[in-house]
């Protein structure tokens, strides 16, 4: 086990370098400019963009600038925004609480809707409890974020005034009352996140129970006289979930990159409304680090996944 | 956690050996039975070969075009003249969602259809092969779940627009290349689950015992090893077909999709959007579209699911 | 009265012999405004300071102040502003000598006084400026403001290794001699009639040289986050892309002023729902630029908790039609100024073009308030405004006159070229739901005339990339057709113009950074822009721009559609917010306040 892992992280970091060439090339090739908005202001000479690209090394040869961008990320350095003129590092610093409490909470959220309903939907397939379920479920992944999003301002906030819709990372108000405005503005966009992320979870956590349902063993433990409870707790749900556990392990990168629309709708100021305003301002050392550090903690995951597949599942051998 | 298409998890079920696997010839016309008595899968079956249909045949038979601008009919709700009523623009949002639902019925299928094939190719190789191939494949599929969207479908139609436009013309051009981008972003999850499947069944009796009769891989695979890791490969394409009309949605809005005059259901959603509390008509009809789709082609993978899995007690 | 007439009257004031008033009263005779009237009198003219309706006895009282920005503020700044974000954000903090108001009069900030050349300020070889500068005006950590923070930011400024972007406003100066601690003399290399640019409105933010003195030029990208500036707000909290916060400067150098304790300043979303976020539920004051369908806007106003506030600005939304040809390579570059527009070089296309432009519909449909129909290039300040201009809508006179040019129509309705091929025209625009849905507008007439468009539509970074290496970019203009909004920042059209001027043609040999992407050649208009600039009369210079706009419209090198305002969400209970289109929209931020 321990030689499998040594061997899976060595090979980690060719593949690591790997993706970073990848990431580069396709950063760098990507069209695109990060000071198109200077364009149609006919006082600002064309001259300047094309200094500041200069200055910012955007007209050197494409391998000169990866092994420069390679060798300053090794000693820490992350790179320089083009749009904020604030270091990469700090930028990413700032967002993560904010994305981390908004994107993990709502992925708390979908767990706990997932997997009671998905659970009870598998014990009793094609009840109207499954037949609700399911389609409940599919009106949630069928409308896209921006959509549902919009559907919550319009209710709770236009409609019925209970709860703004821009978030504010800086709330005027302490103690409790800073609890409350916290929970107040967070509650549609976790909401939303939960519940799109929550229809897909189901369907996969209804899967997995069904597969383990119908197994020998099950039966086994039923003719054994057990009670139905003890059966779907102890012998169903437990094998159940191994799949459902690794799936969340390689859920986890993806808390780190944010939640792009849901981010823009309420301006909640995550990782996601992040890389996405870099990508349309083209700011590559934000898109470039915040990817990389996404590449990283996916290849990571992937191994976390593996093991604990091969952990929870006796039959897989690591040879 | 992505949203607006969201990177499907993987899932890795735990599948008995089935005993009845070694008769694979009557696996189809019996799925096909299992299929037709799965009554919700039968509906879902109907109805989204309807909507094909629908969509395919319904502009030769309603002629109202797609694109007359009428400002004095602008947001009307449905009537008599425009049975789905009109847009911001006047035009008739009947024909627009006819016009529309081919494309996008066309971009999820193809885009599933491309996923699912590199996904299954690359699970199941790596699944079975194991070893170094097993470390390569799977380091590529790290490779593509860690690249950064956006950019990259900004680069691929930046650099091929102009080619593939030449190549066949700017319509049709287009659609190969966002068909192709959205199913080569989206295999991953898929070879995923391929491979925990194959990673567990090929360690199974009934496969050891095909090899033992000399089963060549190939056979191993396509015989006795695929159709059992088909079901939750099967949930997951019927979720890409929805994700990938969504995906074409989010293309549109940052303008690397379609021409703007082409109505995708998912670009008549997003156009819909700001009027929402004024014109809900607008939102509602290509909404339930995309959603009718989804529904029913998910019972579809449901049925297929439970066809394809030979020990599985048909639904009431 | 005519052109003359009226340059008499100009000069007689400028003589002192006529007063303002008398020449104001003389020009509303006409059937003119006042302010438009005042206008006429050109720069030179200062208004005296503006009054508010809200005189308070002290400072601060006023609580929190929201405002929201769709787009995200990046840096403050403004001498490196990736956009109008930047500025707007940074103007609560930092202060130009003198701003512009809505109607490009000029208000001293931190200067004393206007220059003018009454009160010596301007010499009268039209090279020299001198500024007396407002004493007892402190820094928000209370080093003195002086002469040397002025001299620092035109030598920061203009420094070609620091790469800001206002560089234009502060190159062209020889060097600014400093006369005493409050006053600086400003020699320009050449005579310059649009002097009014350096140290004026965004262009012209007044940096600290005790906090960024050693931080000019290369070095200027390590300058550390301190945000000191003379404003009336101070920075307290800045996150880049999101929000900045600010709280009210004690010292501030205007008497009781500003109102609001706090300031805060949220960006990132979209336009529709910052203004339901004023107009709907007044979570907001107050929000910026609401480029959004007119209908949409309308309804939700009737939110009641706030109103749309209409800005004019100098913002033009037009048509450019390709002079060259974009789709043969003549010495391997497309669009090559060597080469003629195949349909566009006989005049009756372009006309035809012209006739098929709806913009009665454009305006009505999708700008509706937050903007107006125009036939012209120029459309503000209202002395470069031309009469002479003419538009219509007819898709016959059209389709006449692509019958007379020749042009029959195929088999299909869609008219053949002289090679006898159908003709297929692109035409491309930035992705914008106004731009596509004008788009579709335009298509529909152009159908009905017989000729088929292809609709492109790009991203806007990038449509307005400067990337040479992109042929997407407008200034590739690799397409027949091409739409944006030409944005017009100061109130003079001397940089504005330079769109048309031969040498500026955007083509492989500049890397497609001329600033003239049609690629349009005339020798009057390249002699008309060349001499604006020396030009100090300000009637005749008025004149000259006109007579470009002329020649730019008559010859359909571009159809202008509509002139664009801004248009802000304000707050029910907001008072004395007074936007400027040629300023920042928080140019008199001190002055906002709120009715209890």
């Amino acid at each position: 086990m321990s030689r499998y892992l040594v061997r899976r992280l060595l090979i980690a970091v060719p593949a690591l370098l790997g993706i970073s060439v990848v990431l580069f090339g396709v950063l760098a090739l990507a069209p695109g400019d990060p000071f198109s908005e200077l364009a149609t202001n006919a006082n600002v000479p064309p001259d300047v963009a094309q200094h500041l690209r200069a200055t910012l090394g955007l007209d050197d040869p494409l391998p000169l600038r990866y092994v420069r961008w390679l060798v300053a990320m090794a000693r820490g350095d992350w790179g320089y925004s083009f749009q904020s003129r604030v270091h990469v590092d700090e930028l990413i610093l700032q967002r993560l609480p904010t994305s981390l409490f908004v994107i993990g909470t709502a992925y708390v959220v979908a767990l706990a809707v997932a997997l009671p309903v998905g659970i009870l939907s598998a014990l009793r397939p094609y009840s109207i409890f499954d037949q609700v379920a399911t389609t409940l479920a599919f009106v949630g992944f069928s409308l896209p974020t921006f959509f549902t999003g919009l559907l919550l301002i319009l209710v709770f906030s236009i409609r019925l005034d209970w709860l703004p819709f821009i978030y504010r990372a800086d709330l005027d108000a302490t103690g409790v009352r800073w609890l409350v405005e916290q929970a107040r503005q967070s509650v549609m966009p976790i909401a939303v996140l939960g519940l799109f992320q929550g229809a897909v979870l189901t369907r996969f956590v209804r899967a997995s129970v069904l597969d383990v349902v119908r197994l020998d063993y099950v039966n086994t433990a039923r003719a054994k006289g057990l009670s139905e409870r003890r059966v779907v707790a102890k012998h169903v749900v437990r094998n159940a979930l191994i799949p459902v556990v690794t799936v969340i392990a390689l859920q986890v990168p993806t808390i780190f990159t944010g939640a792009v629309v849901t981010e823009q709708i309420f301006r909640v100021p995550g990782i996601g409304s992040l890389l996405i305003s870099a990508v349309l301002a083209s700011d590559t050392p934000v898109v470039l680090a915040i990817t990389f550090v996404y590449a990283v903690l996916v290849v990571l995951f992937n191994l976390i996944a593996d093991l604990l597949y091969g952990w929870l599942d006796p039959r897989i051998t690591y040879a | 956690m992505r949203d607006g298409g969201a990177v499907l998890p993987v899932v890795a079920d735990v599948v008995a050996d089935p005993s009845t696997a070694a008769r694979a010839g009557s696996l189809a016309h019996e799925a096909w039975f299992r299929f037709r008595r799965h009554r919700l899968a039968f509906l879902g079956f109907v109805v989204a070969t309807t909507m094909a249909a629908v969509v395919i045949a319904g502009p030769l038979v309603y002629r109202t075009p797609m694109d007359a601008l009428d400002f004095k009919a602008k947001l009307q709700a449905p009537s008599r003249a425009h049975p789905f009523g009109t847009d911001d623009l006047g035009q008739d949002l009947l024909a627009r969602l006819l016009y529309g639902g081919r494309i996008s019925l066309a971009v999820g299928v193809s885009a599933m259809l491309i996923a699912l094939t590199v996904g299954v190719i690359m699970g199941a190789a790596a699944g079975y092969a194991g070893g170094v191939v097993d470390h390569v494949l799977m380091r590529v599929t790290d490779l593509f779940l860690s690249l950064p969207q956006l950019p990259l479908l900004l680069l691929v139609i930046y650099l091929f627009r102009d080619y593939a436009r030449a190549l066949l013309g700017p319509e049709a051009g287009i659609f190969v290349l966002i068909v192709t981008v959205i199913g080569g972003l989206r295999w991953m999850p898929v070879a995923r689950i391929v491979r925990a499947q194959f990673l567990t069944l090929r360690e199974q009796d009934f496969v050891h015992a095909a090899r033992a009769l000399g089963a060549a891989p190939g056979r191993q695979i396509v015989r006795h090893i695929l159709p059992n890791a088909l079901g939750p490969v099967v949930v997951a394409a019927s979720l890409d077909v929805a994700a990938a009309i969504l995906a074409e949605s989010t293309l549109s809005f940052l303008g690397l999709g379609f021409p703007p005059d082409i109505p995708t259901w998912g670009r008549i959603l997003f156009d819909a959007k700001d009027s929402l509390d004024h014109a809900p008509h607008w939102a509602l009809f290509p909404g339930t579209a995309i959603f009718l789709t989804v529904l029913s082609i998910n019972y579809v993978g449901d049925g297929l699911r439970d066809a394809l899995d030979p020990r599985r007690v048909i639904g009431r | 009265m005519d052109e003359y007439g009226i340059r008499e009257l100009v000069n007689e004031v400028h003589r002192g012999r006529l007063s303002r008033r008398r020449f104001v009263g003389i020009m509303v005779g006409f059937g003119l405004t006042a302010p438009m009237a005042a206008t006429l009198l050109g720069p030179s003219a200062a208004r005296a300071q503006r009054r508010a309706a809200f005189a308070p006895t002290k400072r601060g009282g006023g609580g929190r102040l929201k405002l929201l920005w769709w787009q995200a503020p990046t840096g403050l700044n403004a001498h490196f502003a990736t956009g109008t974000k930047d500025e707007d954000a940074a103007r609560p903090a930092y202060e130009p000598l003198c701003a512009f108001d809505p109607d490009g009069v000029f208000i001293p900030i931190l200067a004393a006084e206007v220059p003018t050349l009454q009160n010596g300020g301007l010499s009268r070889d039209g090279k020299t400026v001198t500024w007396r500068l407002k004493k007892n005006v402190q820094w928000h950590d209370g080093t003195p403001f002086t002469a040397d923070d002025v001299i620092f930011t035109w030598e920061f400024a203009a420094d070609p290794a620091t790469a800001a972007v206002t560089v234009t406003a502060y190159r062209d100066i020889d060097r600014i001699d400093r006369i005493d601690d409050h006053t600086v003399k400003v020699v320009f290399k050449e005579p310059r009639a649009f002097w009014y640019d350096a140290f004026f409105g965004v262009r012209g933010y007044i940096l600290p040289k005790h906090i960024l003195g050693a931080y000019k030029g290369a070095n200027s990208r390590n300058a550390p986050p301190k945000f000191i500036g003379t404003g009336p707000y101070r920075v307290v909290d800045f996150k880049p892309g999101d929000s900045v916060r600010y709280e009210l400067n004690p010292n501030y150098h205007i008497a009781n002023r500003p109102f609001f304790d706090i300031v805060e300043l949220k960006g990132g979303g979209d336009a529709p729902s910052a203004a339901r976020a004023v107009l709907q539920t007044g979570e907001y004051d107050f929000a910026w630029n609401m480029q959004v369908e007119w209908d949409v806007l309308k309804r939700l106003e009737q939110g009641g908790k706030g109103t749309l506030v209409n800005v004019p600005t100098g913002n033009i939304e037009h048509i450019q039609l390709n002079q060259s040809d974009p789709w043969t390579e003549v010495d391997g570059e497309r669009g090559s100024v060597k080469s003629k527009h195949p349909l566009f070089q006989d005049a009756k296309v372009r006309a035809a073009f012209a006739l098929l432009i709806d913009r009665a519909s454009v305006g009505e449909e999708l700008y509706g308030e937050t903007g107006k129909v125009t036939g012209n290039f120029i459309n503000a300040p209202s002395r470069f405004l031309s009469k002479n201009t003419r538009w219509e809508f007819s898709i016959d006179k059209a389709n006449r006159l692509l019958d007379e040019a020749g042009y029959k129509r195929g088999g299909d309705g869609v008219r053949l070229g002289k090679d006898g091929k159908r003709i297929k025209l692109v035409y491309q625009t930035s992705v914008n739901s106004l731009r596509q849905k004008n788009q579709q507008i335009v298509k529909q007439a152009f159908a009905k005339a017989g000729i088929d468009l292809e609709l492109k539509s790009v991203t806007a970074s990038v449509f307005f990339s400067s990337d040479p290496a992109n042929p997407d970019t407008y200034s590739h203009f690799y397409a027949d057709l091409q739409m944006f909004n030409t944005t017009m920042t100061s109130p003079d059209p001397q940089f504005f113009m330079n769109q048309f001027v031969s040498t500026e043609a955007a083509q492989r040999a500049n890397k497609w950074a001329g600033r003239n992407p049609t690629r349009f050649r005339n020798e009057e208009y390249d002699r008309l822009w060349n001499s604006s600039d020396k030009e100090f009369d300000p009637a005749k210079r008025a004149a000259m721009f006109i007579r470009m706009n002329d020649i730019v419209v008559e010859q359909v090198v571009v159809i202008p559609e509509i002139w664009r305002n801004r248009t802000y969400a304000v707050g029910a209970r907001l008072r004395d917010v007074e936007p400027s289109g040629w300023d920042s929209t928080l140019w008199q931020l001190a002055y906002w306040n709120r009715e209890a």
